[in-house]
């Protein structure tokens, strides 16, 4: 017993403090794991104000994706890129740019993309007006000044894709009551994001902004059909037409909706089917009925 | 204070002050040409290199890519680029060649810190006993792996001191200083060589690249070594030293072999006696033992491979 135990001491006690430190060093890396993990995860939601490149994968992909080399803003002939900054509130290292400091000047090579080592800039982006880095959405109508009746106009002008991602579209001054007002509309099929508006709204805040995709767009239920547009792409109505009302009435008398009401074909008096007694009519009714 | 006896005062009398530091002066010009290559191009406009050690283009045509981050890229669920995969193809065979730790003692930038800090620490006389086994960085190694699988993100990267303090100089630091400053304060305070021979997974992941790399560094004439323990004091890995410079009567070959000697060199500058060469790993085997040369050539074999 005796003898046992002390040929078995230094074995287990050796093979104890190996399993102990060997037991807090996995402990350590597990702890300090799971706070880089949380502290990434809570990096990771990236303000509506940061934009990413053109051709950016969505986010989720583009953060697995993007190998923080910078190689996209060294490319970037404008300097509208940054890298981010540990401290800033973009995920650090990786590439993005604010539309009212440095829009994008939507080079027609897209070298930014072309530079992109890992294919988080999506190299199949070939034209840059297919590029969607954002939506530009016109904010506060309240103070606008297209929407105050005035002819600002600086954002449908300055727009690359002006008369298609911004149309002027005009409606009437109610305040005035004589004039129109041009309503600038953005067009999600061809505005980019480049974020060229937003620079140049003339405000001090900028009324239009362009917000990332995920903020700016609404979705349609799925199950949702437009009437006119699938009775379109049919041809025809897809339902049976409604047939014409029958009123039933009893002969001599007809009835036309938004017009006279009930008409008697001859004018002769009293030829109504209701009796002057009302519960008399009523009897009849429910007699019929039955 | 007390000040402890310098290492390298005996090499430093024998062959002078330049010839004593050769290493440790080429480690740190090459690990700042590196930095200024990368640096040219934002300050001059003269672009011999872009991006940083994540990734990079040489004169706009060859690439070069961090394997570490492709794997941590490929961990987080991203189908890889041709481009990338050249890259990381290029790193991965110079670092199979000269030995993957070779990054950290003669590229990586933090390298520069903590061995600032280690200087100080040594010149402070600050003894403290760590206890963080060496172990850690692969475990952290794996973790960082882990993170990018569950996360789909390369965590990590999020705080890496290595690719940030790198990018930080070229791009911008932002609050990446603060980083810096905590891992030198904690090798100066905390552990020896704690970041870079302990926990830095970025290192851990280089090592396994020097496993069967032919640059080494040898102790041919460990017969003179005559126990000063220079070597051991200034080698940032210092279990990598022993087998090969006492290991003669053990029969061990005099080549460090061990994928944690970062080829620094550094116990090279400091020996009086001459012990140690940069060489290849092959011959593992005393010169003057001939008669045991085709004995043992087999196990010689299995051992390189």
């Amino acid at each position: 017993m005796i003898q046992s135990s002390t040929s078995r001491t230094p074995d287990s006690s050796s093979r104890r403090r190996f399993l102990v430190s060997s037991a807090r060093t996995v402990s350590s890396a597990a702890l300090l794991g799971l706070g880089i993990g949380l502290y990434s995860r809570q990096s990771v939601s990236l303000p509506a104000e940061a934009l990413r490149p053109p051709g950016a994968l969505a986010e989720a992909d583009f953060l697995s994706a993007c190998i923080r080399c910078g190689l996209c803003v060294r490319d970037c002939p404008f300097d509208t890129l940054s890298l981010a900054k540990l401290g800033d509130p973009v995920t650090t290292g990786t590439p993005y740019f604010t539309a009212r400091d440095v829009p994008c000047e939507m080079c027609d090579d897209i070298p930014c993309v072309k530079a992109c080592p890992s294919g988080a800039l999506d190299h199949n982006l070939e034209k840059i007006d297919d590029a969607r880095m954002g939506l530009a959405v016109l904010l506060d109508q309240e103070n606008c000044l297209n929407f105050q009746g005035l002819r600002c106009d600086v954002c449908y002008r300055i727009c690359p894709a002006i008369n298609e991602a911004i149309t002027l579209e005009h409606v009437s001054n109610v305040r005035s009551g004589k004039h129109a007002m041009f309503i600038p509309t953005v067009h999600s099929d061809h505005c980019t994001g480049c974020g060229k508006c937003e620079r140049a709204c003339v405000l001090e805040e900028a009324a239009i902004k362009v917000l990332p995709l995920r903020l700016a767009k609404g979705e349609l239920g799925h199950h949702y059909r437009w009437g006119w547009k699938e009775k379109e792409k049919a041809g025809g109505s897809l339902v049976t037409p409604d047939s014409e009302h029958k009123f039933n009435l009893p002969e001599g008398q007809h009835y036309e909706y938004e017009d006279q009401g009930l008409i008697f074909d001859d004018n002769t008096s009293n030829n109504s089917p209701f009796s002057s007694d009302p519960l008399k009519t009523l009897n009849q009714g429910m007699k019929e009925s039955l | 204070m007390i000040m402890s006896r310098q290492p390298g005062t005996e090499a430093i009398q024998k062959n002078g002050w330049l010839l004593a530091h050769k290493w440790l002066l080429a480690r740190r010009i090459s690990q700042l040409t590196i930095l200024t290559l990368f640096m040219i191009g934002p300050w001059f406009g003269m672009w011999l290199i872009k991006g940083n050690l994540n990734s990079s283009l040489i004169l706009d045509t060859v690439p070069l890519t961090d394997p570490y981050i492709l794997l941590q890229s490929l961990f987080a669920g991203h189908n890889l680029e041709t481009v990338a995969i050249t890259g990381a193809a290029i790193v991965l065979a110079f670092y199979l060649l000269v030995s993957g730790r070779v990054y950290c003692s003669w590229v990586c930038p933090v390298n520069m810190i903590t061995d600032l800090a280690h200087w100080l620490r040594q010149r402070l006389n600050i003894k403290n006993a760590s206890s963080i086994s060496k172990n850690s960085r692969y475990w952290l190694l794996a973790v960082t792996l882990l993170l990018a699988l569950i996360t789909n993100n390369l965590a990590w990267e999020v705080v890496n001191p290595v690719s940030m303090m790198h990018r930080g100089l070229i791009f911008g630091m932002g609050m990446a200083w603060t980083v810096l400053l905590a891992i030198f304060l904690f090798d100066l305070l905390v552990s020896r060589r704690g970041w870079c021979s302990h926990l830095c997974p970025v290192g851990a992941f280089y090592s396994l690249l020097g496993t069967h790399s032919p640059l080494r560094i040898r102790a041919d004439a460990r017969a003179q070594c005559d126990d000063c323990m220079d070597c051991f004091v200034v080698c940032p890995e210092q279990q990598v030293i022993r087998p090969a410079l006492k290991g003669a009567d053990k029969n061990i070959g005099p080549v460090i072999t061990s994928a944690n000697c970062t080829n620094c060199g550094r116990c090279i500058d400091v020996c009086a006696k001459e012990v140690f060469h940069f060489g290849l790993r092959f011959n593992n085997k005393e010169k003057h033992k001939h008669h045991f040369n085709n004995q043992t050539k087999n196990s010689t074999g299995a051992e390189v491979l």
